[in-house]
């Protein structure tokens, strides 16, 4: 803690309290959405536009601009997700709760995107929807573990018992994550190998790369305006007897 | 390049464009939900004010 500046430590000790989460993110929302909407735009028209066709693959490629990002952010909104858990389990602070619970959804909605974007990639490039490799097998793990947390959330009612056991879930859950990441390494699969990430040097040219590299930013300020929103909702319901919403209530401030 | 051409995705359209469609109705789901749970949420409460 001693190595990090006291105004960073005094801000999340600030943002963990509900009413001062609530006013700020109310502020900050507008400029994230300008953000989102610049960072789309320029990703989308670098990469369908700008962009030239893949030499092997024509315009199929062009998938990849939706999902390689969503299949990022599938991985670390589910990291996300298992420290928010670990840290409300250790600390009881509320607003990590919320936070791990409100990112399952959203994880889950990437997750799908990832799957069903690849399937449709997956057809005029390797002829089939769908195989059960290594890859795609995990991947649709993470789904159900995502699911998993959800359902296990809406069936407790007392919602800091169930934030408990989302917790655990979520943490013995994070084995599948190094699994998806490695698969193309460990297995022979029909998925192929990381072109991005890998650490010497990328294998796709650069007027392909940046566009998705922006549009994965792009993916990331939406997590944030998404997982916002709904922690909002989260905290409303949660903190209804108190008295900082029901002064909002009262003056219909939403 | 002319607009058939851009939307024609050289014959891929029937693959780029779903998977770009169905990401599109996900997202706008994903603020949608939100925004409407909160909004019920005032609605409800200040009803039960009165």
């Amino acid at each position: 803690m001693f190595l990090v500046p006291d105004p960073v430590v005094r801000f999340f000790h600030r943002m963990a309290s509900p009413p001062h989460f609530y006013r700020f993110t109310e502020r900050l929302m507008p400029w994230l959405v300008v953000i989102f909407l610049l960072l789309t735009a320029t990703g989308l028209y670098g990469g369908l536009y700008l962009a030239p066709a893949d030499y092997q693959q024509g315009d199929s490629y062009r998938i990849i601009y939706i999902h390689v990002p969503s299949a990022w952010m599938s991985l670390f909104i589910y990291v996300v997700m298992a420290i928010a858990g670990a840290i409300g389990l250790v600390w009881r602070i509320k607003l990590a709760e919320i936070v791990a619970i409100s990112s399952a959804p959203i994880g889950a909605s990437f997750t799908f995107i990832a799957l069903f974007t690849g399937s449709l990639w997956g057809k005029p490039m390797w002829g089939t929807w769908w195989v059960w490799d290594a890859r795609l097998t995990s991947e649709l793990i993470l789904l159900f573990l995502y699911l998993g947390v959800i359902g296990l959330y809406g069936a407790i009612d007392d919602k800091r018992v169930a934030s408990k056991a989302v917790a655990i879930l979520a943490l013995v859950g994070v084995v599948n994550i190094p699994i998806i990441h490695y698969s193309v390494e460990w297995w022979n699969t029909l998925h192929q190998g990381p072109t991005v990430t890998k650490m010497d040097k990328p294998s796709i040219h650069v007027t392909m790369l940046i566009p998705l590299l922006l549009m994965a930013l792009s993916f990331n300020v939406y997590y944030l305006i998404a997982l916002i929103l709904r922690v909002r909702v989260e905290l409303l319901q949660r903190e209804r007897n108190t008295q900082w919403v029901k002064y909002r209530i009262l003056e219909n401030r939403q | 390049m002319s607009v058939q051409e851009f939307f024609a995705m050289g014959g891929y359209a029937l693959y780029v464009w779903p998977a770009y469609g169905l990401t599109l109705i996900v997202l706008l789901a994903n603020i949608i939900i939100p925004v409407l749970q909160r909004k019920h949420f005032f609605v409800k409460a200040l009803k039960k004010k009165r």
